[in-house]
């Protein structure tokens, strides 16, 4: 592999911890490597995920490390690529399938849907399906037309599927490598505006879940700042965001606690109720558009469990029903930091009757 | 478009159908056909809610099913395989339980019978069949012990765009799949030449490279004949074969359908040609392979099986409603096992 990697100091407490510092890209490819290793039954596959390694280059050098068996280019065609991954789960294989841009999903829906998160259930559980499909979503990168979506809310509407998407390089590494090894299919959502932010990774920390400030559960949220007065819940690239925001609300003296999500089918409800039951305030801030989306789902949750406690509606600040639009409006669809504070306002201010 | 001889080729050393094989198929289509039929008074009866009825096709699915090696190969069925999966030995109170309603998929075991789970989607199973043979070349297993995936659909699924992914990805991978298509003429009410352009299905497997023969779908002998060379092609390391079986679908798409409205029964008389059962019991009579006492034999097990498969569907009770929850997944989530918790203690009334 091309990825150059920094040994850091490890923690305080832990020395022995080699703590890289790496790009979620790297993260991601690193991680891909190890399950190659550990497990021969894993492929991975996809359009140019071979020989180019991939649009991002996470599946770069996998190839020749690995082999043409094991990491191979497929025609370009979705739905056969996930129609494939069915067969080779069947046949007691661990399927990676990648498609290239989150929007290239829609020609796969048929095979995601009907096919890959019911066939457990249609065969009583003698077919599992392990596949763990790759999808680098989200947008921020100007890219054109279906190469920026957020089909969080379409993925954990479906039975049968789970859908988690990391934040930062440590969960990248770590929730790549859980997702691939369960026998569920995992939707694995990379947000693709944050491929090349470097951050500590841990890569002894063999199970994630197990330090204390991933809450404890391998699909559980992480507190990613502490805060008193209000929670900000975001997942993938919004995380990054909350947190300027967090810092930007500090000057104020408004002390924001962060939430990522990180799993989106199942959702740490619990972790929910803790941070909002502790700041009494939410708001919601998510990519996609406002109409059904996953903000809803969240507010409902933080509802149902905080509702004596909460002091304002919770709030959600997100895309708007459109059609993803063109880069040049993408700062006006995503929301942006004047925004979320907007919708902090909101929640700090509200008055009852 | 028929490239036969290079089928033909891998499988010039394959030995004649003895006549206890050709009396076997025979009884197998005895069966099917009282059983298809049979499934239709159920319906009219009130056993089962609905049934996907195979007339006439029996010889195709009888043919080509008897073909599989059932310790190696694995096959891919749309809702209409069930000459198939009878020929193939799959339970048939498993499989008939997805036309009871009791459970989608059916209860038999895919794993154990080869057979997978029965599916609505026509064209969804084909692309799994080219994974599953994909499995098979990564597979590291050597000669000889790599299976074949043959992907049954019908002249209306090949409209869909999935079978041209899967022909296209099979070529390109050299993956063991036989594409098995039965022609039956109609897509509900659509008829074949409506429906796939090109002159026949076979046809489009020479863009993709693939040989492909088109095989009298009422003919067992040839059917079977023919999968035969497929598989042998498949295992020789050859990549994918596509069959098309030309046959005829004479009664009505489902038992919901009402195939006046779209064809006379004279037109249905004509199109539907002899028919494969009484055109097989002809030809093993003059060939000296069957006599009617055999035949009268084959009937009356036809009938006692279809008794035994009868009683079995109507002693299946409704599923247990907790495995609507638990087999959602491998790894059940939180939100899922308290949607099961809840369901249970709101149910404890009934």
């Amino acid at each position: 592999m091309s990825e150059t990697i920094t040994e850091a100091p490890g923690t305080a407490t832990d020395t022995a911890a080699p703590v890289l510092q790496m790009s979620m890209q790297q993260a991601l490819n690193r991680a891909l490597d190890e399950i190659l290793a550990d497990d021969p039954k894993t492929v991975i596959f996809g359009e140019d995920c071979g020989r180019l390694g991939g649009v991002f280059r996470i599946t770069d050098g996998l190839q020749a490390k690995h082999g043409e068996e094991r990491v191979f280019d497929t025609p370009l065609a979705e739905s056969g690529i996930l129609g494939m991954s069915v067969g080779l789960a069947m046949a007691g294989f661990h399927p990676i399938p990648e498609v290239q841009f989150d929007g290239f999903a829609y020609p796969a829906i048929n095979q995601i849907i009907c096919q890959i998160a019911r066939m457990n259930y249609r065969s009583r559980g003698t077919l599992p399906m392990p596949i763990t499909l790759r999808v680098p979503s989200f947008g921020g990168i100007r890219a054109p037309e279906h190469h920026g979506e957020s089909l969080e809310a379409l993925f954990a509407h479906v039975p049968g599927l789970k859908v988690v998407s990391p934040s930062n390089p440590h969960d990248a590494y770590h929730l790549l490598k859980y997702a691939a090894t369960r026998p569920d299919p995992v939707i694995f959502m990379e947000p693709k505006s944050r491929y090349w932010q470097k951050g500590p990774v841990d890569v002894t920390s063999a199970t994630p879940g197990t330090e204390a400030s991933d809450g404890g559960s391998p699909t559980g949220a992480r507190v990613v700042r502490e805060g008193r007065h209000l929670t900000l819940v975001a997942w993938g690239a919004m995380v990054a965001r909350c947190l300027q925001v967090a810092e930007l609300a500090a000057e104020d003296g408004i002390d924001v606690e962060v939430l990522d999500l990180r799993w989106l089918k199942p959702i740490d409800a619990e972790a929910l109720a803790t941070s909002v039951g502790k700041t009494r305030r939410a708001v919601v801030v998510h990519e996609a558009p406002l109409t059904s989306g996953l903000g809803a789902e969240v507010a409902q949750l933080i509802t149902q469990r905080c509702f004596d406690t909460l002091k304002a509606p919770v709030e959600r600040v997100t895309g708007f029903d459109v059609p993803y639009p063109s880069g040049d409006l993408e700062d006006e669809y995503i929301p942006n930091i004047d925004r979320i504070l907007f919708g902090i306002q909101r929640v700090l201010e509200y008055r009852r009757g | 478009m028929t490239t036969k001889h290079l089928l033909a080729a891998v499988d010039e050393d394959a030995a004649p159908l003895t006549h206890e094989q050709l009396r076997e198929l025979y009884a197998l289509m005895a069966s099917v056909r009282h059983l298809d039929t049979a499934a239709v008074a159920w319906q009219r009866q009130g056993i089962i809610p609905g049934y996907a009825p195979q007339l006439g096709q029996e010889a195709a699915q009888v043919g080509s099913g008897y073909a599989v090696d059932r310790t190696m190969d694995f096959v891919f069925p749309t809702y209409r395989e069930m000459g198939v999966a009878r020929a193939m030995g799959v339970d048939m109170v498993g499989y008939m339980s997805t036309h009871k309603a009791t459970w989608h998929g059916g209860m038999y075991n895919p794993l154990e019978s080869r057979f997978a789970p029965i599916q609505a989607v026509v064209a969804g199973s084909v692309l799994h069949a080219v994974g599953w043979a994909h499995g098979q070349t990564l597979s590291g297993k050597p000669d000889g012990e790599r299976g074949v995936a043959m992907t049954y659909f019908g002249d209306g699924a090949s409209s869909q765009g999935d079978v041209h992914e899967a022909m296209n990805f099979a070529a390109v991978m050299k993956a063991p799949v036989v594409f098995f298509i039965q022609n039956n003429g109609w897509a509900i009410s659509v008829p074949t030449e409506r429906q796939v352009a090109g002159g026949s299905v076979a046809a489009r497997a020479a863009g993709y490279g693939i040989p492909s023969l088109q095989v009298d779908g009422n003919d067992v002998v040839a059917v079977f004949e023919a999968t035969r060379s497929a598989f042998a092609h498949c295992r020789a390391g050859h990549g994918p074969v596509v069959i098309e079986a030309m046959t005829y679908r004479r009664g009505p798409h489902s038992t919901a359908d009402d195939p006046g409205r779209y064809r006379t029964l004279d037109e249905e008389r004509l199109g539907a040609g002899e028919d494969p059962l009484e055109r097989f019991r002809q030809r093993l009579l003059a060939d000296g392979v069957a006599d009617a006492a055999f035949f009268a034999e084959a009937q009356r097990r036809a009938e006692e099986e279809e008794e035994a498969i009868r009683s079995g569907i109507e002693a299946l009770g409704p599923r247990p409603g907790a495995e609507m929850f638990s087999l959602v997944f491998q790894e059940p989530t939180p939100t899922l096992q308290s949607q099961a918790t809840a369901w249970r203690k709101e149910s404890e009334h009934v």
